[in-house]
């Protein structure tokens, strides 16, 4: 039987409340996909970070614009994809909040810790000039016992 | 789980003890207003016990960062309690460890008020 690959697509609302959903929509799918408690959280975490760039930097909290979070699952990763109606940036733009001078920073550590949670992380800027966060988590069963990729 | 922050005094020290979630929204908004309360009540010397917070974001990681400096530029201290290991955990990864003063044991804690 050939493998398929399952996606669904939910538009939010640039509100709050769309945090909260998204995390519990992309904790939901990955729990059926068999991830771990601990991974359950790092997908939560980094989805859930992801709709607050979105909805704080990208659509500036205004309701008029929408977010649109779209979940893959393909036989080998887990993909979420959470697009804006922003003016989109570059991910080298972004100040590294590590770095001695930004740790007393308030903000800028919600792409880090996309990127920490995520076993990839890119930005694009979408044809309308949103920007797409790019988040893919391999499924489980293609990762060993002490963590590290198995080769295909 | 709702967040909730209980402030308790230890001779000159207070300890706000939270549980929930420190996330964007109420979490972080009661983070901010309890620091806050308890620098302009004159506190200068502050412990947040994160015993029962298993959970928080980038805006509460934030708002931490944000009760830091707000204590220091009142000429006060304000120590990390009691961590869970999430919450060590994405202290860590961010490299806040090397700002905040961790304590695992309530009294250590007190003690160690300059």
């Amino acid at each position: 039987m050939a493998a398929q690959t399952h996606r669904i697509e939910v538009t939010l609302e640039t509100l709050l409340e769309s945090v909260d959903l998204a995390e519990s929509i992309c904790m939901r799918i990955a729990e059926a996909a068999g991830f771990s408690e601990e991974e359950l959280h790092k997908i939560g975490m980094a989805v859930r970070e992801g709709v607050i760039n979105a909805y704080n930097y990208g659509n500036q909290q205004d309701r008029r614009k929408k977010i649109l979070m779209t979940v893959e699952l393909d036989p080998e990763n887990m993909t979420v994809r959470v697009l804006d109606q922003g003016r989109g940036f570059e991910l080298h733009e972004i100040p590294d909040p590590l770095e001695e001078e930004n740790l007393l920073r308030t903000s800028g550590r919600g792409l880090f810790l996309m990127k920490a949670f995520m076993d990839q992380f890119d930005v694009h800027t979408a044809p309308g000039g949103g920007a797409e966060l790019v988040m893919v988590k391999k499924l489980p069963h293609k990762v060993s016992n002490n963590g590290t990729h198995q080769p295909e | 789980m709702a967040i909730q922050a209980t402030c308790r005094q230890n001779g000159d020290v207070s300890i706000v003890d939270f549980s929930g979630k420190i996330t964007l929204g109420d979490g972080s908004a009661l983070l901010r207003k309890t620091i806050r309360e308890l620098v302009e009540n004159g506190q200068k010397k502050i412990i947040i016990s994160l015993y029962d917070v298993d959970y928080i974001d980038s805006s509460g990681i934030g708002e931490l960062v944000s009760a830091f400096t707000t204590v220091r530029n009142a000429k006060g201290e304000l120590k990390l309690l009691h961590l869970t290991k999430r919450v060590h955990d994405i202290l860590q990864i961010t490299r806040l460890f090397t700002v905040f003063d961790v304590q695992s044991d309530e009294e250590v804690a007190i003690r160690a008020f300059r």
